[in-house]
This record gives C-alpha cells, sequence and structure tokens, in this order.
C-alpha cells in the first residue's frame, strides 16, 4: 500500500508496533495483517472472530468492557486508565485538559494604558505630513471641475413614497375628447352565482357524472372554470389555487382581446304579430267566428271524389261546384240548398261564372269540350236576355277555319241548360273568363302550340294566340283592368298585351312547377302558388322577379288546413303592400290524404268557401 | 407591451379581416394605426429609454467592477410618473371609479404576495397600504353592500359615489406561485394601478373631509398605544399596522360636530309624482337601515376565524368589534367584556359559554348583510349545519330557477312570518313546477284544440244527417257549449304566433330561433336544477325518516 498522500491529522500516540504509518486503516480492511516488521514478515492483527454473541457476553461479564476501545492503527483492545477515562470526562464536559490550567488568571497588561506625556517612539515626523497632499488636490480639482461643469449633481433627496393630490380638482368637460367616446371599456369580471358559493345549495353541486364531464371537456369549453365543493364550515375552505392565474388572465384579457362594439338586437321573444305592425283591419272577418256557419253536404256520403272546384256567382246568390261524378251542381248560399244538378257527361275539370253581371252564363270544362250552360236561376230577365244574347248569333257568311268546333247544344241539352258546346281536339284543363264577361281563354292539355285557345262568345270565334309553344301551359288568366293576358308555364308567368300581340312581361317564379296563380282585382299583383309550397308574389310595377316570396304548407297537393292571407296592396304608394297570413281555417276532414281543394272569397260579402275531399263545401265568416 | 398596457390601448377586431391580413384568415391581433401614433407621442417613452441606458451602464460598470460608479449610478435612477396618464384615461372622476375593480383586485392580490422574491417589496407595501387606506374609506363612509364567501376569494361590492366596485381577496394562505405567469405582466398592471388608486383614495378621503394619508383618531390613537411602554415596532411600520387593524375610526379635517346631522332638504326633482317620491324615500331608508345593521352591537372574533374581512365587515356596518390581543393589535375589549352580544366562533364546540352572547359561526354575518336585516341565529350556531350561502350577485329573472333557500330570504325580506316557511316553500316550489309544465302544455294545447274540434264537427254533422234522415224535421233542443275563454284566447295567441313565425324575414327567424332555443335550454337548465333539488330533498327526508325509527326501535 502507498502511503496517503495527504498528511492526517496527528495522532498523538504512536503505536510503535504500527508500521504501516498514518494512512487510512481501511486500506488493511481485507488483509489479516497491518504491515511488517524490520524482518519483513507479516504482522498480524490480533484475531477478532467474536460474533454477535460473544460480544454480548463479553459486554456482560467484563467489567471494563465500558472503557474498552479498539485501537484502529493495531486493531487491539486497549483498556484505558483511569485517568484517561477522567480526560475523556473532561473534554465531554468541554472544560480543558489538563486539570491544573486556570482559566481565570488576571489579566496584566503589557503596555499601561494611561496617556504619557512622552511619545512612544521618538521618530520625529515626515516633511509630508506637513504639507497637503497633491494626489488628493488633484482629485478634488477634478470634482470641483467636474461639480462646475455640471458632471457632478448634488444627490437627490430620496423619495420613495409617491405623492398625492386632487387629481380631479379641475375637472374640464373639454379634456373629453372624441378618444374618451370611441374607448370601449372592457367589460367588468362576471360576478359569481350560487355554485361559486363555498356552502351551495346541493343542487349546484356536480353529481358524479357531471363531474366526469367537466373533467373530459377543453379547458376552454367548460361552462364553469371550477368545481362547485361544498365545505362545512369556513375554517375548512382551503386556498384557491388558480387565484393568481385568474387574475393573470384578466390581465392579459385586458390588454390582448381585441374589443369590439356588438349590435345586440334586443328583440322581444315573442314574435311580431303581423297586427302589432300597424295592421289591425283585417282581423275582424275570419277571427271574429272561428267557425263554420254553413256546411254543404254535397253529397250522398258515399260519394267521395268531390268538388274540383267552386265558383260563385258574380252576383253573389248562387254558388256552384262540380265533381268527379259529371255532376255540375248549383247552391243556394242563403238557403243552403242544392238548387240543381247537371250532369254533365264526363269528369268536370273547371267551372267558371261569367263575371258580367247581366250575363248568366257559366263555362265548365268536361273532358275535351267547353259547355256554356245558363243554369236558368235567379233573375228571370237575366236569363232570359242571356238566352236571347246567344241566339242573337248570326253565322259569318264565309267560313273561317278555327282550331274548334263551336256546336249549338241539341233539344235535349238544352232543356237542361246547356246552350253551346265548344269541342276541342284535346281534354280541357281549364277554363276563364275575361272582365267583360265576352271572352274565355281554355287550357288545352296539349304540348303543341295550340295549348292555349281564346273565344269569344258572342260571335262564336275562336283563334289559338299563339304560334310556338313555350312548356307547359298551368294557367291562363285575363287581367282584370286592361288588355293583358298572363299564362303560367311551369317555371314562368308571360304577361302578353293582347292589343299589340307581343310578349311584354316574364315573370321568374324561382319555384318548381307552378301550380295557381291569382290576380289582384286592381292588376298590379300576381301571387303564384307552386307544387313545392311556395307562395311568390309580384308587383308588376317593379320588377320580375318575386316581391316576396313565402314557404307556407308542408303539403302541396292536399293542404289540410287552407291559410287565408290578407293581402293589401295599399293605394298609398308610400306604404308598401303587404301579405299577411291572417287565419288558418280547420273543419274539413282529410280523406285520401287531401284536405281542402278549393277555397274563394265571396265577390261582396266577407264569406269565404271552401271545398274538402271530404265531399263538403263549408262557408267561414 | 408596457406602454399599451399603461396607455390602455387595445387591439380591435377588423371588419374585414381578409382585407387587413393580406387575404389570410390566420388569427392576428391588430392595433389601430392611431393609437399606436398616439403612443409615439407620449413623453414617458423617453423615460423609458433613459431606463434602458441606465440599465446598459450599469451593467457595464458591475462589470468593470467600478463599485463607485454603480453607487453613484444607482443614486441617479431615472424614475417616472404616471400621473398624466391616469388623468389623460380618465378624465372624470367617475370615469376612474368605474374602472376601480381590477385596480383594487390586483392590489388585494399584491398586498398577500410574499416579501420575498417575484416583485419589489416597496410595491407590495404600496400596494397594502393603499388596500387598507381603501377599507378605512369604505369602513368611514360604511359603502359596503355586498360580501360573498365563494371557494376562490372573498367578494366584496361598495357603493362608491353611485358606483358599485367589486373586488375579489384571496383567502389568506401562502400562494404556490405557478411557473406559467409572467409577473412582469402584472407588475406593469400594478404599477399604474397603484398609481390610480393613489389617487383615487386622495380623492375619496378628501369628499368625506378625511385627512389624506390617514391619521387615526387622537383619541383612538391613545387607547391603541402599547401599554407596557415598549415599542411594538418601529414607527412607520406599527402605523400601518394600526391602520389595517380596522378597529379605529379615522381623523377627520373638520372634527365633526353630532349636531350636524341634519335632515336633508327635499328638493322635488321636476316631473316626478309623488308617488316616485314616496319610493325613493322608502329606498333611501332602507339604505340607511341596511348601512346601520350592526349599530349597537359588540362584536368578539374567535382567534380561528379570518379577523380582517370580518372586523371590516362588521365595521362597515356600524358593529364595534375587538378580538384577542395576542392576535393582532388595536383589540379594543376583552373576552370577558360582559357588554359583548355576539361571539364569532368557528370551531365544532365551545367550552366555556357565556351566559348573554351569542355564539355564531361567521357565515352568520355574510347572510344577515346580504339580507340587509340580522338573520335568526339559530341556523348559525356553532357546530350546527348551516344553511347554503347563497350569492347576493344573482338577481333572478322570470322563468330562472330559485333556489328555495332564496325564496324564504325574499319572504322575510317582505315581513312575512317566517313561521309557515315550510308550508310556503312548499307552494312555491309546486308554482314552479307548474310554470314549467305550463310551457309544455302549450304546445300540446294546440294539436289538441284541432282535433276536438273535429270531433265536434263530426258530431254535429252527424246530427244534421240524422236529422235529414227523420224526415218529420225535428228541432232537438241544442245543447249550449261552455267556451272556455281563456283556452279559446290562448288558442288564438298561438294560432297568431305561428302565422307570424309564418311570416319572418329569413334572417329574423333565424334569430327568433335563436332566442328560442335560448331559452329553451334556459327552462331545461332550471328543470334540471330542480329535479336534482328535489332528488336531494327526498333523500334527505328519508334519512331523517330513518334515523328517526331508528331511533324508536
Amino acid at each position: 500500500p502507498v502511503p496517503s498522500p495527504h498528511p492526517r491529522p496527528s495522532i498523538p500516540l504512536q503505536d510503535i508496533r504500527n508500521t504501516v504509518g498514518n494512512i487510512p486503516m481501511e486500506w488493511y480492511q481485507d488483509f489479516p495483517h497491518i504491515g511488517y516488521n524490520l524482518d519483513g514478515k507479516k504482522i498480524y492483527k490480533p484475531i477478532r472472530s467474536k460474533d454477535e454473541l460473544d460480544m454480548f457476553l463479553e459486554k456482560m461479564e467484563n467489567p471494563d468492557y465500558w472503557r474498552t476501545v479498539q485501537d484502529k492503527m493495531t486493531g487491539a483492545d486497549i483498556k484505558l486508565t483511569d485517568e484517561q477515562v477522567e480526560l475523556v470526562h473532561r473534554l465531554q464536559k468541554g472544560q480543558f485538559g489538563d486539570i491544573h490550567f486556570n482559566p481565570y488568571e488576571p489579566a496584566v497588561d503589557f503596555f499601561t494604558h494611561e496617556v504619557m506625556i512622552h511619545p512612544v517612539t521618538n521618530r520625529p515626523a515626515d516633511k509630508r505630513s506637513f504639507i497637503p497632499s497633491l494626489i488628493e488636490k488633484e482629485k478634488v480639482s477634478k470634482l470641483v471641475h467636474a461639480i462646475k461643469m455640471g458632471w457632478i449633481k448634488p444627490r437627490k433627496p430620496k423619495d420613495d413614497t409617491p405623492t398625492y393630490y386632487d387629481l380631479w380638482a379641475h375637472e374640464d368637460p373639454n379634456s373629453i375628447l372624441g378618444r374618451h367616446k370611441m374607448h370601449v371599456p372592457a367589460p367588468k369580471m362576471k360576478l359569481p352565482g350560487h355554485e361559486e358559493s363555498y356552502n351551495p345549495p346541493p343542487e349546484y353541486l356536480l353529481s358524479e357524472e357531471e363531474q366526469l364531464a367537466w373533467e373530459q371537456q377543453e379547458a376552454a369549453e367548460r361552462k364553469l372554470n371550477f368545481v362547485p365543493q361544498q365545505y362545512r364550515c369556513l375554517r375548512a375552505v382551503p386556498a384557491y389555487t388558480r387565484f393568481i392565474h385568474e387574475r393573470f388572465e384578466r390581465c392579459l384579457d385586458l390588454y390582448l382581446c381585441p374589443r369590439q362594439r356588438k349590435m345586440r338586437v334586443r328583440a322581444s321573444p315573442t314574435p311580431p304579430s303581423p297586427f302589432q305592425r300597424g295592421l289591425c283591419l283585417p282581423r275582424c272577418h275570419p277571427a271574429s267566428q272561428g267557425h263554420t256557419l254553413l256546411l254543404l253536404k254535397a253529397r250522398s256520403p258515399s260519394l267521395t271524389l268531390l268538388s274540383w272546384d267552386g265558383a260563385i256567382s258574380p252576383s253573389g246568390s248562387g254558388a256552384h261546384d262540380r265533381s268527379d261524378d259529371g255532376t255540375v251542381r248549383f247552391w243556394e248560399v242563403c238557403t243552403a240548398r242544392c238548387m240543381k244538378t247537371l250532369p254533365a257527361g264526363g269528369v268536370v275539370k273547371s267551372v267558371a261564372w261569367n263575371p258580367n253581371p247581366t250575363i248568366c252564363l257559366v263555362a265548365v270544362c268536361v273532358e275535351q269540350s267547353v259547355l256554356l250552360i245558363n243554369p236558368c236561376l235567379g233573375d228571370k230577365l237575366l236569363y232570359g236576355a242571356t238566352d236571347q244574347l246567344l241566339e242573337s248569333y248570326v253565322a259569318p257568311e264565309e267560313e273561317r277555319v278555327q282550331p274548334v268546333h263551336w256546336v249549338p247544344a241539341s233539344a235535349e241539352e238544352h232543356a237542361r241548360g246547356v246552350r253551346l258546346l265548344v269541342q276541342h281536339s284535346k281534354a280541357v284543363k281549364q277554363v276563364t273568363w275575361h272582365g267583360k264577361g265576352d271572352y274565355f281563354a281554355s287550357v288545352v292539355a296539349d304540348s303543341g302550340n295550340r295549348q292555349v285557345l281564346i273565344h269569344q262568345s258572342s260571335k262564336r270565334w275562336s283563334q289559338s294566340p299563339f304560334r310556338k309553344s313555350r312548356g307547359l301551359v298551368q294557367r291562363v288568366l285575363f287581367h282584370p283592368l286592361r288588355p293583358y293576358f298572363f299564362v303560367a308555364t311551369q317555371r314562368y308567368v308571360r304577361v302578353y298585351n293582347l292589343l299589340k300581340q307581343e310578349l311584354t312581361k316574364k315573370l321568374m317564379t324561382n319555384c318548381k312547377w307552378v301550380s295557381s296563380m291569382a290576380v289582384h282585382p286592381a292588376g298590379d299583383n300576381i301571387i303564384c302558388g307552386s307544387y313545392d309550397s311556395k307562395l311568390a308574389w309580384f308587383d308588376l310595377d317593379l320588377s320580375t322577379r318575386p316581391y316576396q316570396l313565402l314557404r307556407t304548407w308542408r303539403g302541396d297537393w292536399g293542404y289540410p288546413n287552407p291559410v287565408l292571407t290578407h293581402f293589401s296592396p295599399c293605394s298609398d304608394l308610400l306604404q308598401n303592400p303587404l301579405l299577411v297570413p291572417v287565419k288558418v281555417l280547420k273543419g274539413h276532414a282529410v280523406t285520401l290524404d287531401l284536405g281542402v281543394l278549393d277555397v274563394l272569397f265571396h265577390p261582396t260579402q266577407p264569406w269565404v268557401f271552401s271545398s274538402g275531399a271530404d265531399g263538403t263545401i263549408r262557408l267561414y265568416t | 407591451r408596457r406602454l399599451c398596457i399603461l396607455k390602455g390601448i387595445y387591439p380591435h377586431e377588423p371588419k374585414h379581416k381578409k382585407k387587413v391580413n393580406k387575404g389570410s384568415t390566420a388569427p392576428r391581433t391588430f392595433y389601430l394605426l392611431k393609437d399606436i401614433k398616439f403612443l409615439l407621442h407620449e413623453p414617458i417613452v423617453n423615460k423609458f429609454r433613459e431606463y434602458k441606458v441606465f440599465v446598459r451602464k450599469l451593467r457595464k460598470a458591475y462589470g468593470k467592477g467600478e463599485w463607485g460608479t454603480v453607487d453613484r449610478l444607482k443614486d441617479n435612477k431615472p424614475t417616472y410618473k404616471l400621473d398624466h396618464i391616469v388623468k389623460e384615461r380618465y378624465p372624470t372622476f367617475v370615469d376612474a371609479l368605474r374602472d376601480l375593480d381590477d385596480a383594487l383586485s390586483m392590489c388585494f392580490l399584491f398586498s398577500t404576495f410574499p416579501r420575498t422574491g417575484k416583485c419589489h417589496v416597496q410595491t407590495i407595501q404600496l400596494c397594502r397600504r393603499l388596500a387598507v387606506e381603501f377599507l378605512n374609506y369604505v369602513i368611514a363612509s360604511r359603502s359596503l353592500r355586498k360580501v360573498f364567501l365563494s371557494i376562490k376569494g372573498i367578494y366584496y361590492q361598495a357603493e362608491v359615489l353611485g358606483q358599485p366596485v367589486t373586488w375579489i381577496t384571496p383567502y389568506t394562505f401562502a400562494h404556490d406561485h405557478p411557473t406559467d405567469v409572467d409577473y412582469r405582466v402584472m407588475a406593469t398592471f400594478t404599477e399604474f394601478y397603484t398609481t390610480l388608486l393613489g389617487f383615487v383614495n386622495f380623492r375619496l378621503y378628501h369628499s368625506l373631509n378625511l385627512l389624506y394619508p390617514p391619521k387615526i383618531d387622537g383619541q383612538a390613537d391613545v387607547e391603541l398605544k402599547p401599554v407596557e411602554g415598549k415599542e411594538y415596532a418601529m414607527d412607520s411600520e406599527s402605523y400601518l399596522e394600526k391602520l389595517s387593524a380596522l378597529s379605529a375610526s379615522l381623523a377627520r379635517v373638520v372634527a365633526p360636530t353630532p349636531e350636524d346631522e341634519v335632515e336633508m332638504d327635499e328638493f322635488p326633482v321636476e316631473g316626478e309624482t309623488a308617488e316616485q317620491m314616496d319610493l325613493r324615500k322608502k329606498e333611501q331608508e332602507a339604505l340607511e337601515k341596511h348601512k346601520n345593521l350592526f349599530e349597537g352591537l359588540r362584536f368578539f372574533l374567535n382567534r380561528e376565524v379570518p379577523r380582517e374581512p370580518l372586523a371590516f365587515i362588521i365595521r362597515c356596518f356600524g358593529g364595534q368589534v375587538s378580538w384577542d390581543k395576542s392576535l393582532c393589535i388595536g383589540a379594543t375589549y376583552d373576552v370577558s367584556d360582559p357588554s359583548i352580544t355576539h361571539q364569532i366562533v368557528d370551531r365544532p364546540r365551545v367550552q366555556q359559554q357565556v351566559v348573554g352572547r351569542y355564539y355564531l359561526q361567521p357565515q352568520w354575518v355574510f347572510d344577515s348583510v346580504n339580507a340587509k336585516l340580522c338573520l335568526p341565529v339559530a341556523d348559525y350556531f356553532p357546530g350546527v349545519l348551516l344553511p347554503p350561502h347563497l350569492s347576493p350577485f344573482v338577481t333572478e329573472q322570470e322563468g330562472d330557477y330559485i333556489p328555495p333557500e332564496k325564496l324564504k330570504l325574499l319572504a322575510m325580506q317582505r315581513g312575512e312570518n317566517p313561521g309557515d316557511e315550510e308550508s310556503e316553500e312548499e307552494e312555491e316550489e309546486e308554482e314552479e313546477e307548474e310554470e314549467d309544465d305550463n310551457d309544455k302544455e302549450e304546445e300540446e294545447e294546440e294539436d289538441e284544440s284541432e282535433k276536438e274540434e273535429e270531433v265536434k264537427l263530426k258530431k254535429m254533422e252527424e246530427q244534421k244527417t240524422q236529422s235529414n234522415k227523420a224526415l218529420p224535421v225535428k228541432v232537438t233542443a241544442g245543447k249550449l257549449r261552455l267556451e272556455d275563454r281563456q283556452r279559446l284566447e290562448q288558442e288564438q295567441q298561438s294560432e297568431e304566433k305561428r302565422l307570424a313565425i309564418m311570416m319572418m324575414k329569413k334572417r329574423e327567424k333565424y334569430l327568433y330561433k335563436k332566442i328560442m332555443f335560448g331559452k329553451k335550454r334556459k327552462i331545461r337548465e332550471a328543470n334540471k336544477l330542480a329535479a336534482k333539488r328535489k332528488a336531494h330533498d327526498t333523500a334527505v327526508k328519508e334519512e331523517k325518516k330513518k334515523s328517526k325509527k331508528a331511533r324508536r326501535a
């Protein structure tokens, strides 16, 4: 073993037998010997093979066990002498090792503390102690110069505490600039609710599922940024760990969040009633009395298929309807009686009263022909005059080529009321009268250019106005006042000027397959209904696109409950016309998925007629 | 960034994000050019630059080891003041009061920070001083209105010159400082807030005729002097501590005279009816009553209750308060004082009870303040299961869920007899449920009514056909149809509503649907809470029954 390079702290007693010197003894730990003697033989450690039991026995039996120490240098046990034990005790107590040492001996000055008149040393003072220092002078002059030049300033009096004064002593309104008005103040912190309480009502505590959901949510998604908790007393409430976080987030919000003024609509949750918009008139008729005054039971109960169309005579006394069973029935509204039943001889597609009050004539489409019927109802003079008018026809000299045949009725038919037969080449879909009552138009279920025909009843003369087909014609109508003619095809409504014989307008309906069309009596507005349950409303003065599109019914065909709409195109130009649904009329039972088939207003009275698939006609007031 | 914080410049959301952001919609913050230009004219920018130079010089001196220079530089550290910025941001005092919420919360938080690291000791001391001054002002003006013990901290709301000022203080525990918080940002905010709060405090003290660096009333000051003559702490420190004890009133510039309290002259405001006047007068009276809620009561705080908030609240409402002398300076009377009326205790049992005083849990003080009346003490005895602590900041609108405790409280405030609370409560609960049901019913009604009418019509038709069949026409006595007016009206309304919805434009309809959705969600939530409560109540009842049975058996 190599001697230790570090000098160990001195060990007072150098054992003679220790030949290895002052080295860490653990180097010899695994060897049976410690060092070598002069002959080069190993010096063995004393044998120490005592186990625990031996040690214990020795401890018990040996009276000097307590003063036996192991010498690390040699590995031998040494029994301390009495003096040595005494020394250990003294050292443990913090006393000096030497018994005879007196720590409190009287202090003796080695030099007098009294001030003497003579100096201690006799050395004369230096010369430099009598003359001012040059270095100091230099330094001072530098400082003086710096002060003169203003490089060094006198120290400011230290004052940490900020001074406050009345900052807002002179508030002048002029100091509120536009900047302050434009300033968007940060929204205040949200005030805490019941759930934030340290002792909230039990319903605000989260159940286990809610808690799980809360934990799984993203921090930004959570509705509450804490879990409500209940503590039994104030003492038990711990510190909120995220307090500093929240303050910091608030700070970040204050200076990093973009601010924006948002216009909030302060809408009342109730939808604005149409009547609140300054519209109060139309309530009276449908609203005053909810229900049917009059129930017209059309046919025997076994008959289920039904009236297609209701029409009311212009004078308002008679209504009439027709049905798929091939009859036309005339009703008197006042008495609710069926006045007359005409077998038409085929499925009736459409009926129309002559709008002229002096003529008592009904046009009826039966399969391929249009019948002009004089119902012989009402004023005798009136229907007599009508018959006369029809009979006064004088055939022209030269026969003109016509698209249809005008056939006067046979005697048998005449007795039933039929006056004229207009035979078309194909089935007729619709017939409509001109406002004057002389002309009428019919629509043929054809795809050619002869879909629309215009007839003049007094001259028994017909013509096909169009040279070219422009799609399937659904509906045709005359303008009530001016010489215009509306033709509704599946997508468009075309407006023709009958005098100039030209197309004036093409209205885009934006709906799929126009089903019906109606013109306002003043002629400025058109409403088109379509199979995709829309109502397109055109103002002819404005544009060719719908002024308003209304989504109405869920079903397209037999809508179970007709919606009565009020249409008030105001004569006043300043006020916008309105289209307002006013009332839902109920009453018809739904049969074969068909509800109401047709609705009609009475020309003079505030009455509405509706015919339903259940075989009734109902009158609403 | 610092400048933006100090000057209160915030980013704006551009109207056309793509236009501003060169076509991309990536999230970026946009400032108004005007605002940034405005920042450039700020004189404090120069101060910041000076400070930067100072830091550079100091670093250099350190590096060279020129200690003399370091000292000199440190002596001449550039400082800046934010006074003009405060004035500029808040041209009127009311503006400043409106923005006081965050300032107060921040100051209260900073004043609880330890004085080691994190931020300057001076800042913390200043915050503490300002916060204590503000508390003293609130006591002197008695402007505290609401308090709330939340799990986050204690919320206070005071009405300062008509402006509600809300702040939150954390519970007094050591903070474990989070690592992901930038303390420099917070320190910048605090820098501004302390300036603001200082000026606001000054103004507020002067509005009450108090001296501004607040001085404790001379008489009280003498009382507060430690009797032993031993200096408790250094003068400046003890001053703040005495102030923060919140137990002494403050010195006034003009000593108040008892005759000062003359009734205010009444100036009728034009266009105000007598009714309104009465209403206002009543309100005023109620407010006055609320302010003097604890007048004449003497409280003693046990050492386990949080001293500062309770002392503050009690003093705000005119009560007298004291605590153990060893707990804090400023105790005015001892536990053994016989005139004590309430002792606030927060331990399950009190060993030696003195007759003639209530032993109460601290929640009583908070609840009483919120209820604006001294609540019955029975619910708040030590060891008793406390009633829930409700938030005073919630004002329930119609249709919102109201916890039954709140209903009870409202009834109590109206002055109704709390004796029949139970039944009332139940009734009200039932009412609530009914209300909820109504909404559902309405929806159903429409369909029902349709069906009913159809049935009626069918009957009528049958009658008619029958009468037709039986040819000898017979007039049967008509049945008087009783019309349910209300029902009809409801039907009418619902129908009108549906028609109106049909009429709405697309945008309006969208909005309407959104509103209705929100409403429905609200109702759903309220229902959920009510159901939860009901379940809880039944569970509690069951348990009670069980325990009763167990006791009997």
